[in-house]
Formats: structure tokens, sequence, C-alpha cells
């Protein structure tokens, strides 16, 4: 009989570059700045890791396929090393891999880094994904941006609960709004500047009705945790430290993209890790259990949606609960305490890492000037893909009791 | 009983008035204002002459069992492939059967179309084929401020030769070949080479169809005043008149030109005419047709009684109703490649065919057929191994299922500014399928601001992509939402 993942694994380590435009380093570079800061965080030597996870996603624009890009930055031992890839639920792939290692016994300690060098492209935003699609895809797909697939939600969603698309539009401002002010208190942020909500509404349209302040910054950055079991974390001398309580992953199987079911007004995959996620942990009411939450922000309406598939609010009443500032840094559920992907920044395979990353650095009581009053459970939550066909991760982690 | 058993039309839904090119272009060659009467039908940046022929073959199609048809020829000069059939593209998206299906283009010549109608009707009469498709199509390219810019518009036409049913019966032909060369395109190029108007006038149009006609009346011992209709091209709108004169027929029975309302649709010109005029035609109407293009062709129908049941197709005339005006010049010149527009990186992207996916998709990719669950009775598109309906997932228990000419409805869409497109934004979705079944598919034909969820669509053949690196085109479906006028 499983028995989950809760509190048996702990993380003794983590590290984080500042995100965003880093034309002048390679992602090498990036790993390096990371586990540097993970390794003094953990208080153990290089050669103590045994074995390591990485997550990329676009290899293609980043540092080439397989792990030996990590193996050779970081120069480990000739130890195991692994790369993942499941869109932009990747580092927390990563993060998996070395969380079960250790929990099978197989490890006393293991790496997950994630890392990604988008602004090596030449334009802004990500590639489009019909041709990442594979060979028949390629054929038929339309010629879909992120952007585009997510604001399809919002024509969903409006459609399903008969929201005026202006007052989806207004609650999505809001969205944006906050974490940019987040963003703001946050040195390591991408983006830093507080936006208001009226030039959120009247910025250039991306995709309708997504316009340039509902889409998230692409960025270059890496980030990485190191994991034992607590067993080991108090033999090493920690105290008081944070373990994994939940790490849920599901998968869309072509329901909501080929069968009638789904309206196209939430996501399937969120729903079902969020709640499985709660059972592994034991939270019963995540409204009232969770403290804060980084969730993948990777346009303000999945945002929105996200909300209401995490069960902190209640099916169609995620406007309200963002305009009543649930969400806000003084609400609540905080959400997107750092920034999120829209201000931190969004370099795929390590954003699954840096949410962790805000999560534990709260925990801990050392994320400054954002810090949150007695946190108990941090919620992160991943979803690559479209909202027809994803990738979806929920993570929850806490103190060890 | 040897004829026409249906017809279908297709002319696209933009319209660019003449108008719009003079004040555009007669800066640069004043000559076009002479000639700037009306509007001209302008192919969507997404269709070709395969995608029109697609178009116009259903609709010829409509009511009819594909399964039948054991014939499908395909006439145009504007022909994406030199080496690959382009009719079995036709065939594949209409999904007729492979086994005893004769494809073939017929190109080379503006009147190929009735060249190929000859090709069917002999075929037909002589009993090896029952069901034969002619599709016309041309979608033909043109230099700024040319006459042939005015003159030339895009549009395709289908008829079904068979021996059922048949609402126009076939009564004879005579045909005339000669080099005359008016125009000419060379392999490889994109707009014809033309010689002078009045040579072409005078010496082509005025002569060759009277002399083809005249031979013909002699050969079947008739008079032309025996008959209703008559129908050949000449883009001259006066010229056109002086034949009819010259021939003696009664200016009531000659068959409009087309100038005004769509221009010169090539070798689907004779078929688009032609169609015209059977969709306002009387049993026992006798009908005379004629092409024009390196000499003559005439052919002679009477229509049938059968034709006051036959019903279905949208036609020349419900094409022409479905009309949207292009109102930028700028526009149709990036929709023709006659401009050059920055697509960005993002644009540049540019994998290529993989001819063995092609080919094991060939159905899926160009027919639209999906999956239909023998178990569950669930329709699905691909069609795929598992069947998708959650409390089924039977395993390899489907059968073809066509989506093609299924009813369906806009269930979410975008307009995509960031994808790279010919004409942004980019419009797509997923669409609900009446009678079950859901695809994420690009739209078409429809801007942004008149897309609504809910809107019923209507499934259209596109070219998908053009690689002009590798030189093929790539064909897919499209969803169009149907906004009420």
């Amino acid at each position: 009989m499983a028995t989950g993942i809760r509190d048996k694994v702990a993380i003794i380590g983590m590290g984080c570059t500042k995100f965003g435009e880093r034309w002048d380093v390679g992602a090498e570079e990036l790993m390096v700045e990371a586990f540097g800061e993970c390794l003094e965080d953990a208080g153990i030597e290089k050669n103590d890791i045994q074995a390591a996870w990485f997550g990329s996603c676009f290899d293609e624009i980043n540092v080439g396929k397989s792990a030996l890009p990590v193996s050779m930055a970081l120069r480990f031992p000739n130890i195991s090393v692994t790369r993942v890839e499941n869109f932009c639920a990747s580092g927390t792939e990563a993060f998996r891999g070395a969380v079960y290692a250790v929990a099978s016994g197989a490890y006393d300690i293991c790496l997950a880094i994630g890392a990604e060098k988008l602004k090596d492209i030449g334009y802004g935003g990500l590639p489009e994904f019909s041709a990442a699609m594979g060979t028949l895809n390629g054929l038929w797909f339309p010629n879909a941006t992120a952007p585009g697939c997510f604001a399809m939600l919002a024509s969903g969603y409006a459609t399903k609960y008969g929201i005026d698309m202006k007052d989806l539009k207004n609650a999505m401002a809001h969205v944006s709004a906050k974490s940019h002010a987040n963003g703001a208190l946050n040195p390591k942020a991408h983006l830093r500047k507080p936006v208001t909500e009226e030039r959120i509404l009247n910025a250039p349209m991306i995709a309708y009705p997504l316009g340039l302040f509902d889409c998230c910054g692409v960025s270059d950055g890496s980030a990485c945790a190191i994991v034992t079991t607590p067993e080991i974390a108090k033999k090493l001398g920690k105290k008081d430290f944070v373990t994994v309580k939940a790490l849920q992953l599901a998968l869309s199987n072509g329901e909501e993209l080929q069968y009638g079911a789904w309206q196209g007004d939430h996501f399937v995959t969120t729903s079902k890790a969020s709640s499985e996620a709660y059972k592994e942990a034991g939270i019963k009411n995540p409204r009232e259990e969770i403290s804060m939450m980084e969730v993948h922000d990777c346009f303000s309406i999945t945002e929105l949606v996200t909300m209401e598939d995490l069960h902190i609010s209640e099916r169609g009443k995620a406007p309200k609960d963002i305009m009543d500032g649930v969400f806000d840094l003084d609400g609540k559920v905080p959400c997107q305490v750092d920034g999120g992907l829209k201000c931190f920044g969004h370099p795929i395979g390590a954003s699954g890492l840096r949410m962790l990353y805000e999560m534990y650095l709260q925990l801990h009581g050392r994320a400054g000037e954002r810090q949150i009053q007695d946190p108990k459970y941090g919620l992160t939550h991943n979803l690559g893909g479209f909202p027809m066909m994803n990738v979806c991760s929920v993570a929850v982690i806490g103190k060890y009791a | 009983m040897v004829g026409i058993t249906s017809y279908g039309g297709y002319i696209p839904r933009y319209r660019l008035s003449r108008m719009v090119i003079v004040q555009n272009m007669a800066w640069y060659f004043p000559v076009i204002m002479a000639v700037a009467q009306g509007e001209k039908s302008v192919a969507n940046w997404d269709e070709d002459a395969i995608s029109m022929a697609v178009a116009a073959a259903y609709d010829c199609a409509t009511g009819k069992d594909r399964k039948q048809i054991d014939g499908v020829y395909l006439a145009s000069t504007t022909l994406p492939f030199a080496d690959r059939l382009n009719s079995d593209i036709v065939a594949t998206a209409l999904n007729t059967a492979e086994e005893g299906v004769t494809c073939s283009d017929f190109t080379g010549s503006l009147k190929s179309a009735t060249t190929a109608a000859i090709s069917a009707l002999e075929a037909v009469q002589a009993g090896s084929k029952n069901n034969v498709l002619v599709a016309a199509s041309d979608q033909r390219g043109t230099k700024m401020a040319t006459m042939y810019e005015m003159f030339l518009g895009d549009g395709a036409a289908a008829l079904l030769f068979g021996r059922d049913n048949v609402i126009a019966e076939f009564k004879g032909h005579l045909s005339l070949s000669c080099d005359f060369v008016d125009h000419y395109k060379a392999c490889g190029q994109r707009a014809d080479y033309t010689w002078e108007e009045r040579w072409v006038r005078d010496e082509g149009y005025a002569k060759i169809i009277p002399k083809t006609i005249a031979a013909f009346l002699k050969k079947h011992n008739m008079a032309i005043g025996d008959f209703d209709k008559v129908i050949f091209p000449c883009y001259f709108k006066r010229e056109h008149a002086n034949i009819a004169k010259k021939l003696g027929i009664d200016s009531s029975k000659v068959q409009d030109n087309m100038y005004e309302i769509c221009g010169d649709t090539g070798s689907a010109h004779p078929f688009v005419m032609f169609i015209s005029a059977l969709e306002e035609a009387k049993p026992g109407d006798k009908i005379l047709l004629a092409s024009f293009g390196q000499g003559c062709d005439v052919l002679h129908f009477e229509v049938t009684d059968k034709i006051k049941d036959f019903k279905g197709p949208i036609g020349i005339k419900g094409s022409l109703a479905n009309r949207a005006e292009l109102t930028s010049y700028q526009r149709y010149a990036k929709f023709r490649d006659l401009i050059v527009a920055d697509l960005g990186i993002r644009g540049e992207a540019n994998p290529n065919t993989s001819l063995t996916t092609l080919w094991r998709n060939r159905k899926m990719l160009l027919g639209l057929v999906g999956g239909k669950c023998k178990k569950c009775g669930t329709p699905q598109f691909p069609a795929s191994p598992v069947c998708v309906k959650p409390d089924c997932n039977a395993v390899r228990e489907m059968e073809d299922y066509e989506f093609a000419d299924r009813p369906g409805k806009v269930m979410m869409y975008t307009g995509d500014m960031l994808s790279a497109s010919v004409d942004p934004p980019a419009v797509y979705g997923l669409v609900n399928f009446d009678d079950g079944g859901r695809m994420f598919v690009d739209f078409t034909d429809c801007i942004l601001e008149q897309t609504k969820v809910g809107l019923p669509i209507k499934m259209s053949f596109r070219r998908r992509y053009k690689d002009a690196m590798r030189g093929i085109s790539g064909y897919f479906w499209k969803a169009i939402p149907q906004v009420k006028a």
C-alpha cells in the first residue's frame, strides 16, 4: 500500500539566480550561480551529492539535449545525472526525480536543478509549439502560441459562467497588478515595476483577450534544491527543516482535446493533482490551511482559473475572490508572493524549482520585505502545455513536524 | 443517357473592387482605368487551385455517394505540383475509393476544363467509367498594375458526369486545336507573359471561337438559333458582345462573361459560366458551351426534366452571394506574395514535410477522416488506437468517420497576434461537432470581431503552409465560422 511522500524527504538547501535578461552569461554560469547558493545553504560538499536530476525544456535554444551540460558545468565526479523534460513542469519533474530517489533509499543526498536560457532566441515570447509537437501534429495543428491557447480559456470560462469579457478582464488585470506589486519587492525578480490596472487594461493585444500585461515574462535563470532524508538532515545538524508534504503530477489523456465533456472552463489535470496532493499532505480544507502559493501564472487567465482547480475558490467565484484581494500579499491566501512567472520570470526548466525556492524562503522566514507571517504550508503548481492538453504538477511543502 | 449528374461551384469570398486597384496602381499604368468596372474574386491567402477545386468538388458531390466516383480529373493552369498528381490530392480530400479510381490532371491551356469534360464523357459513353468528377480551378498569378491584374479573378467549378439522373444530356462536341499564343507561362513562372490585347481580341477570341462554333454547327447540322443559351469566355466585355453578334445570337441568349462580378477565372471560367446558366435552366434548354485556349472546345448539352428536382449545391450563385469586400490593396498584395512583410524570427521555423507521415495519415490530413468507436459510437479526431471516451477506452475498434461536411460550433477561440501569420491575427480554436467529436483547428474566412462562442462552423480544405524552400504545399482543413449577415 503506497503511503505517499509526506515527510519522507527534507529540503536542506536551495538556490536561485536572479531571473531576467541575462545577456552576459550562458546557462552554465546560471547553473553554477544557483548551485553555489544551494550548496552553501545546505552546508555540504559537492561530492556529497550522489545523483542529480536536470530539468530543461527548449533544448534547441538552451544547452542542448541530455544531462551532460549539468554534469560538465558543475564538474560532478561521474555521478548519475538525468535530464527530464515535461513542458513547464520540467523543473518540478527534476525535483520529483531527486525526491523519489531519496525516498526509495537508493541515495542519501540528491540534487534537482533546472535551467533555461530563453533570451538567446532573438525575439520575445516562446517559439510556436506546433513544430515541437511531433511530425504528424506539425502537419495539422494551428500555428498556435502559448498566449493564443490560454486566451481560448478566457472565452471558455466567460461562456460557462456567463461573465461579460469586460468583467473578466478586470479580474485578470488585478491578477497581474498584484504580481507586479509583489515582484517590485523582490531583488531577484525579472520585472520589478508596479503597474496600474488601468495600464494593464489598455495594453496592446497579444492574443484576444490577453493583452501584453496578461502574459508572463520569458527569462533566463536557474534554480536548484538539495534533498535528503529527515534522518540525515538531523544528522547534518539541521533543525526546523522543511519537508515535502505532497508531490503530484497529472497529465491530460486527450479527453479535453477530443471528447465532448470538457467545457473549456477549467484544468482537468490541476483539479485532480491538487485533490491528490491535499490527500497526500493531509490537508482537509485548502483555503484555510494553505498559507501561500506560487502557481503557474503564465497568463492572468491561467492563474484565475487555477484558483478554482486548486479548490481554493469555488467554481465561478475566482473573479470575485481576486477582486476581494484574497490572493494579494496581505490577503487570506497570498499568491505569487515573489512576483510569480509574471514578474519573477519564466525560464521554463527552472520555474518549478524557483516556486519551491520562494516557499522555502518563506517557511524559513528569509523572504525579506515580502515575508508572510508564520506560514505553515506552501503550495506550488506548474502547468505545461495548453488548457486542452497539459502536464500539471502540484507540490506542498512545510516544516517537518 | 450520358451527361451531367451534378454541378458545384466555388468563388472565393473576398472581392476586390477594380477601383481599389486603380486607386493604388493607376499612377504606374493609367490604362487600367479603362477596364475598372466591377470587382474580381480573390482567393484568401490560404487558398490555391487545389483547395478551391476541393471546395467545388465537395459542393458538386452534395447528396452523392463519393465512394461511387471512379474518376477525378482536375483542370488548371496553376497546379501547385509539376510531378505529384494534383487531382489525387482532390480525390483523397473527397475520400473517394483508391482502387478502381482514375485521377488525371488536365493542364497547359485555359480550355483544359472542357477537354477534361470531353475525356470524362467519352469514358462514360464507352462504359469504362460510371461517375467522373471534373473539377476546374485557377488562381492565376499576375503582376501589379497590369491588365491581367484587372481581368482575372479566382474560382473553381466542378461537374459530375454519369448515366443516372442526368440533369443535362451530352449531345456532342467538336474541338479545334491550334498553337495560338495570346499568353504563356513557362514552368516555374508565377505570372503570364502576354501579347498585345488588340491582336488577342481580333485574331484570337473573335476568330477562333466563331470558327469552331461554325464547324460544330455544320458537323451536327444545326443552326445557332437552335440554342437557348450560348456560353463562351472572353474577358473583353465589348468583344464578348461582338462575337455573339457575329454569330447571330440574340443578346438574351448569351451568357454573361461575369466580368463585373468575379472576373475571368481561367480554366474554371467555362464551367463557372456554364453552371451559372444551369442554375437558371429549364428542361429542354439546349446549351452550347465553348472554351478558349490554343483553340476551342465546343460542347452541346440538353437540359432534362431532372433539373426540376435537382437541388443541393451552393453553386456559383451561392458562393457569389457569400461575399466580403477586400478594401485594402496591400492586403491583397500580401495574400498574393507581391510584397514582402516580415514574418519575424518566430516564422522562420520550417520543418520539412514527412512524406512517410503524410502517406500513413493521408485520409486524416487530406480527407479529414477521423474515427468512430465501434464499441461506444464516439466520433473522434484523429482516429487513435484507444477510444478517447473515458469509460470506454476500447482498443483498436475505430472505423472511418468523415468530419468534412459535418456541422459544428465554435467552443472556444482566440485571435493571436503573436503567431507568425500572413493575415494576423491568426484566429483558431476548438470546435465541437454536432454529432460528436472535437477538433483544435485554424479558423479562416472570418474576422476576430465577428467570431463568437457557439457560432456554427463549416469545414473548408485549405493550404496550411507553402514551403518555398522544398517546394511543397501542405493542406489541411480549417473551420469557417458562419456569421449571419
